[in-house]
């Protein structure tokens, strides 16, 4: 997946600190806990699912960048999902702070034991192992009667590190996906002009090269994995709560593959991309819903092929096309 | 970039704006009582239940719409008020279809929501319907464990659930064949499959206790190819062998288990077995007992309603309505009444049809709805429904199976046993598996 030219990645670091792309994120957090409140409650909840799915692709940005495209997003995803589920239906643990620890620490574990097996992986072969793995999760949610196979259960919060969410639960839980959100586009622009995140595009165009200079391809694809792994769960954490549900088809391949649709759409030009991406998607996937429930599939699929076809560096390029004519 | 991200920020606006003035439009119109319709229009359960489903509902608001529909049903729309259908594929898993839930109440203003197939969108929208005080009425899907579970004010289901099914199955066998001596199975694994296949397994543990279980062939949901499946079930030579395929599933594993004569051996149950009848034709074995979820499609009990709801189901369709159809008149028809018992109460108890017809704006709010829905009892194609269960949220009816018998290439259906609802169903307050464990008491 051809998404960036090479001689992007080479050009001069932007200058640490506050940048141009610092200043459109805390922009957009303030816009969107502004205007949060006052939206209608179908469109908050929109944004809501958006921005955790956001989160969860600008974990693929990061594997994207290094070359990698995971086809099992899924899993991560699902097992967000699933551990903030579990620490309610087993626990009765009904703390946003607490599951959202949970997903994180759940996923991040997991990569970090595949990790060692997937990091030796390049191409299509890390797309299918990585499928793989997912489906093995969804193989054994759906064989587990206890936690309601295919069906699912539901899960409900009451606080949030403490406090009560009351009647106000809808807008904190969206303050806190904002919240999140920005804090993980922040953190992964931070990265990605440090030192080992720069050696993420410097792997996708020569490995050898980078192993020649002294750093290890392995060790970094293991950590980007890791933290990809750990935004899938927090975005899958974000989505359980808001849902009040989990089952398994959030570990399916077709789950994983809307995952690399919106990464396609959005493109991985900046952080920012993936969030646009998840609310353009979102916004097209319910207006489709709502006009042509016939033929939403084919509406989608239009959407993606006019993108490829004319943006093929997706939706972000329109914004940077101008700069690099 | 500056004047190009400018005018792309101010494009996106405007649509948003556009969207959201067009979706604020909607719910100015009150003359009419907009209904909120989810069912599946793609995927595997679209063919089987989700179109046909669909199909009854319009055929069902047109009639209802025209005053056509027989007494006592036979006021214009609700109470005088025509109905519009909002149709929802279902498709997409529970995290789209709570949103689109959302959505529906929120930016379409639909006043109430019939729908749902599958029971993992039930569990997952009768919290969401809850939290947005929104009357919600599922219509097909079968899991005990919604108001099991739980108890919900705003959420109904006017068809009875899943345990009947395999409970009466169980009745039925042994009424037919009681020295039933072992069985076996073939379910799709995923929550419908497990749970069919357990429910019949305890019950026959509790009326059967003798008989024994041979294998448990559990092939995965839409696998299509059932060769080592039916070897196994050949094998294991059991009287009896349970399933509860649908769809596709079922049509693959008939063409495959009927020419290797697995069930000149073995006695076949198909619990959701009615829709397929004229579709196996020649492969839909004589002696097969089959049941319809309830009483409907050929178990309905003759009445004007099932003549009626034949007819307007022939309007749109060339041929007749399946179960799911007869959940879809079920739902519609139980909120209607409903709906017109409350107003009937708003408008001081007394009068009928013209009286509501001549105030079509009055109606009933939702806590009155609600109040005269608790409980009701309603006449329907398939029979007489109660909200019983549930805390009044839940219908029971009563259920039936016969034995399919092909007369002059068609298949039909004879030996038809019915099942009071107490029969097959646990009372208030026990859960399934604690019911038929404890031997299915009335």
């Amino acid at each position: 997946m051809q998404v960036n030219k090479p001689s992007q990645s080479l050009k001069r670091p932007p200058a640490p600190g506050v940048d141009r792309t610092t200043l459109m994120l805390v922009g957009a957090l303030v816009i969107l806990l502004a205007v949060g409140p006052i939206l209608p409650r179908w469109a908050m909840f929109m944004l809501n699912v958006s921005l955790s799915w956001g989160t969860v692709v600008l974990g693929m940005l990061l594997l994207m960048r290094t070359g990698l495209v995971s086809f099992g997003t899924g899993l991560y995803y699902c097992l967000g999902a699933y551990a903030a589920g579990a620490l309610h239906h087993f626990y009765g643990i009904a703390d946003v702070a607490v599951m959202l620890a949970a997903s994180v620490a759940v996923a991040a574990a997991v990569a970090v034991v595949l990790g060692f097996l997937l990091a030796k992986y390049r191409d299509i072969f890390f797309a299918m192992l990585s499928l793989a793995f997912s489906m093995i999760l969804y193989g054994l949610l759906v064989k587990t009667s206890a936690l309601g196979s295919t069906d699912g259960f539901g899960l409900s919060v009451k606080t949030i590190a403490g406090f009560p969410l009351g009647e106000w639960e809808r807008n904190l839980m969206f303050s806190t996906t904002v919240v999140v959100a920005f804090c993980a586009a922040l953190g992964m622009h931070r990265y990605l002009s440090s030192h080992q995140g720069r050696l993420a595009s410097a792997i996708r165009d020569n490995e050898l090269r980078v192993e020649y200079m002294g750093a290890s391809v392995r060790r970094v694809i293991h950590v980007n994995y890791v933290i990809s792994a750990a935004l899938a769960g927090a975005g899958g954490g974000l989505v359980g709560i808001a849902i009040g549900h989990v089952d398994p088809e959030m570990a399916f391949w077709t789950t994983s593959g809307e995952f690399v649709f919106i990464a396609i759409l959005a493109g991985t030009g900046s952080v920012l991309a993936p969030f646009l991406g998840a609310i353009i998607f979102e916004t097209v996937r319910s207006f489709a819903y709502e006009y042509s429930p016939n033929t939403w599939q084919l509406i989608l699929g239009t959407t993606m092929l006019l993108v490829i076809m004319f943006l093929p560096g997706g939706l972000w390029s329109i914004f940077t096309r101008r700069k690099a004519a | 970039m500056g004047k190009m991200f400018v005018r792309a920020v101010a494009g996106l606006a405007l649509a948003a704006v556009a969207a959201y003035s067009g979706a604020a439009d909607a719910q100015q119109k009150r003359d009419k009582i907009r209904i909120g319709f989810v069912t599946f229009l793609s995927g595997p359960a679209a063919g089987p239940f989700g179109v046909p489903a669909r199909l009854a509902a319009e055929a069902i608001v047109e009639q209802l719409n025209a005053g056509k529909v027989p007494a006592p049903y036979d006021t214009k729309g609700f109470g005088g008020a025509p109905l519009e259908l909002v149709v929802i594929d279902e498709a997409g898993g529970t995290t789209k279809q709570v949103s689109e839930f959302r959505s529906l109440v929120s930016r379409q203003n639909v006043d109430y929501v019939i729908g749902y197939i599958s029971s993992g969108d039930c569990l997952a929208i009768a919290p969401v319907a809850e939290e947005m005080k929104k009357v919600t009425v599922l219509f097909d899907c079968g899991t005990p464990r919604v108001f099991e579970e739980a108890s919900y004010r705003y959420v109904f289901r006017t068809r009875p659930h899943a345990t009947m099914d395999a409970v009466a199955a169980v009745r039925y066998l042994l009424e037919m064949k009681p020295a039933v001596k072992t069985y076996g199975g073939i379910n799709q694994n995923y929550a419908w499959g497990q749970d069919s296949w357990n429910d019949f397994d305890l019950s026959m543990k509790a009326l059967k206790p003798d008989a024994t279980v041979t294998t448990s062939q559990m092939p995965k949901f839409g696998s299509g190819q059932y060769g080592a499946e039916i070897s196994a079930l050949l094998q294991s030579r059991s009287d009896v062998i349970h399933s509860s395929l649908w769809g596709g599933d079922l049509e693959a594993l008939m063409m495959q288990a009927v020419p290797r004569g697995l069930f000149r051996r073995s006695q076949l149950i198909l619990v959701a077995g009615e829709p397929y009848l004229h579709r196996l034709g020649a492969n839909m074995p004589d002696g097969t007992i089959v049941g319809a979820r309830g009483t409907h499609g050929v178990f309905a009990p003759e009445s004007t309603l099932n003549t009626w709801l034949h007819k307007a189901y022939r309007t749109k369709a060339d041929h007749d309505p399946n179960y799911p159809a007869y959940s879809v008149a079920l739902a519609f028809l139980g909120l209607k009444a409903a709906f017109e018992k409350a107003k009937l109460e708003q408008l001081g108890g007394k009068g009928g049809k013209e009286e509501m017809e001549k105030a079509p704006g009055v109606g009933p709010g939702d806590e009155q709805l609600i109040a005269a829905f608790e409980g009701l009892s309603f006449d329907s194609p398939s029979g007489r429904a109660t909200m019983s269960l549930g805390k009044g949220h839940q219908a029971v009816m009563g259920t039936a199976y016969g034995t399919t018998k092909r007369v002059g290439g068609k298949v039909t259906v004879t030996n038809i046993k019915r099942y009071p609802a107490e029969a097959v169903t646990p009372p208030e307050g026990m859960s399934s598996p604690d019911w038929i464990k404890g031997g299915m008491k009335k």
